[in-house]
């Protein structure tokens, strides 16, 4: 299980983006996480993922209780969850070409030896080509680039994977493509997903169950939603 | 990429100054490396008799006011003044690239701190801290290098502590530290490399300025001592005898500051253009 408990997080103690927000999500399962721009989903992912210590709140992963984040996390906890995130330029270190981006989790853990296996097996699987595997991030589409993304999110073979609008920059054909890549990884490992979006018709055919943000916040919610209308 | 926004008139006139440039930083270099060993000509020969010979054959920049050779005086004074600059500018370098990157990683009280000790330390005219360093030494080319390091850390600090800040909260990061990169990781393979470029240009362009802070601390008489040949000490010498109407003395060691620093900072401008990444994903975006 991955339970996120009356999660409280942002980035000022005194106005917290997220506000006792709570979600779980079942080994296997995948859950669409549905909410307008700017109200706090991508800060409960990056908390989910282990970047973002919350201020109040638990995390529970795997039956253990997540004590530290970021690099307080142990090694296998933090890989445990595979990220793929919205803006595929920026989650990208611009010197390294796509090869090394997608090894990049493997040389990082010292499993180096499998590097040419994993990227052999993933880059067909995320359809990329050997020639575009030798570019560099400036050099390829924001398709592409999300491509080798998300074959990174997924060479450390996770138990979870979370999706922080990963279609958002994209055209409805490479979405289709990723979105078909991730759920036959799902098939294959049986991982659970987060699906956080805001487009409501491709959450719903994706997910198993799709949640809004005002259920996840309970009857509490943020600012920011009140202020702005649901989609 | 950013070749292919610029006009082909630009393209031509940057690809001139950089050949121009490289070509000045190399002829430069081959002199001060190549000269002194294969010429066995003492630089401070002292020929009274031929004082203040204009520019002639024998002496293509004349000579000096005790009938020293300007031409390898000049040689020699260059190859003291860029020796002063590439390690007080590669020192100065290092030293504000471990003050802002530590400031920046650790955060909170120790980077206000450091910063504002490096703001203290702005406030103050860095030629005159500079005068202040060397005045405590004995003249010589370690207190004048010792002097310019110290004074000009500050800004590469600065930038390196900006950059740290805003790389360290990407996504990029993020996405390392997901996949389970450790702290020093992140600081050797993200972080450090995204700054090195500016780190380096940084270098470059210090370099030309200690050498004019060489030249003007030389010339103000602190620097180095004056039977050793500077460009700084050249042209503080050749004072007295521009007022004669002898314009080589001073015309020649001044070109060989000029032009070999104008070159140097040529070529690192061209080097900002070409090796940041960032910006040339910006322009394809």
């Amino acid at each position: 299980m991955l339970e996120l408990t009356r999660v409280t997080a942002g980035y000022d103690p005194r106005d917290p983006v997220v506000r006792e927000a709570s979600l779980s999500i079942a080994p296997g399962e995948s859950v669409g996480l549905l909410g307008p721009s700017g109200c706090g989903k991508s800060t409960l992912a990056r908390v989910a993922a282990l970047l973002h210590r919350p201020y109040a709140g638990a995390v529970v992963l795997d039956g253990e209780p997540v004590r530290g984040w970021r690099h307080a996390a142990p090694r296998e906890r933090r890989t445990a969850v595979g990220v793929v995130f919205q803006q595929p330029r920026l989650a990208a270190d611009p010197r390294l070409t796509l090869r090394e981006l997608i090894a990049q989790p493997l040389r990082a853990t010292g499993r180096r030896a499998e590097v040419p296996d994993r990227v052999a097996a993933l880059a067909p699987a995320v359809g990329l080509t050997a020639e575009l595997l030798g570019r560099r991030p400036h050099e390829v589409s924001d398709g592409q680039l999300q491509r080798a993304c998300l074959a990174r999110a997924l060479v450390l073979r996770p138990r979870w994977l979370i999706c922080d609008e990963m279609t958002a920059m994209l055209d409805a054909s490479t979405t289709a493509a990723l979105v078909e890549v991730v759920e036959s990884y799902r098939r294959d490992s049986g991982a659970g997903l987060l699906a956080v979006g805001h487009d409501r018709v491709l959450l719903e055919r994706w997910c198993d169950r799709t949640v809004g943000w005002r259920t996840v916040c309970g009857a509490g919610g943020t600012a920011q939603e009140s202020m702005s209308p649901t989609p | 990429m950013a070749e292919a926004d610029l006009g082909p008139a630009r393209r031509t006139t940057r690809r001139v100054r950089v050949i121009a440039s490289a070509g000045i930083v190399g002829a430069v270099l081959l002199a001060v490396l190549l000269v002194p060993p294969l010429v066995q000509l003492d630089q401070q020969a002292v020929d009274l008799a031929a004082k203040l010979r204009p520019p002639s054959w024998e002496h293509p920049f004349g000579t000096d006011d005790v009938g020293r050779d300007l031409l390898l005086r000049c040689v020699y004074g260059l190859r003291v003044s860029l020796l002063v600059g590439i390690v007080a500018g590669l020192t100065a370098t290092v030293i504000g690239t471990a003050v802002g990157a530590l400031a920046a990683a650790f955060g909170g009280w120790t980077d206000r701190v450091v910063m504002r000790l490096v703001d203290t330390l702005s406030s103050v005219p860095h030629l005159l801290l500079g005068i202040f360093i060397v005045a405590m030494f004995r003249p010589g080319v370690g207190p004048v290098i010792v002097s310019v390091a110290l004074t000009h850390w500050l800004s590469t600090a600065r930038i390196v502590r900006a950059e740290v800040l805003s790389l360290r909260s990407r996504p990029f990061i993020d996405a390392a530290v997901s996949g389970g990169a450790s702290r020093g990781r992140v600081v050797v393979r993200h972080l450090l490399p995204a700054v090195l470029p500016q780190a380096g240009l940084a270098a470059v362009l210090m370099v030309p300025h200690a050498m004019w802070h060489e030249s003007a601390l030389s010339f103000l008489g602190l620097g180095l001592p004056t039977h050793q040949a500077s460009l700084g000490n050249l042209v503080q010498t050749a004072r007295g005898s521009l007022l004669a109407g002898d314009w080589w003395p001073t015309l020649f060691p001044g070109l060989f500051l000029i032009v070999p620093t104008l070159a140097l900072a040529g070529l690192a401008g061209a080097w900002r253009e070409r090796i940041n990444p960032r910006r040339r994903s910006e322009l394809m975006l």
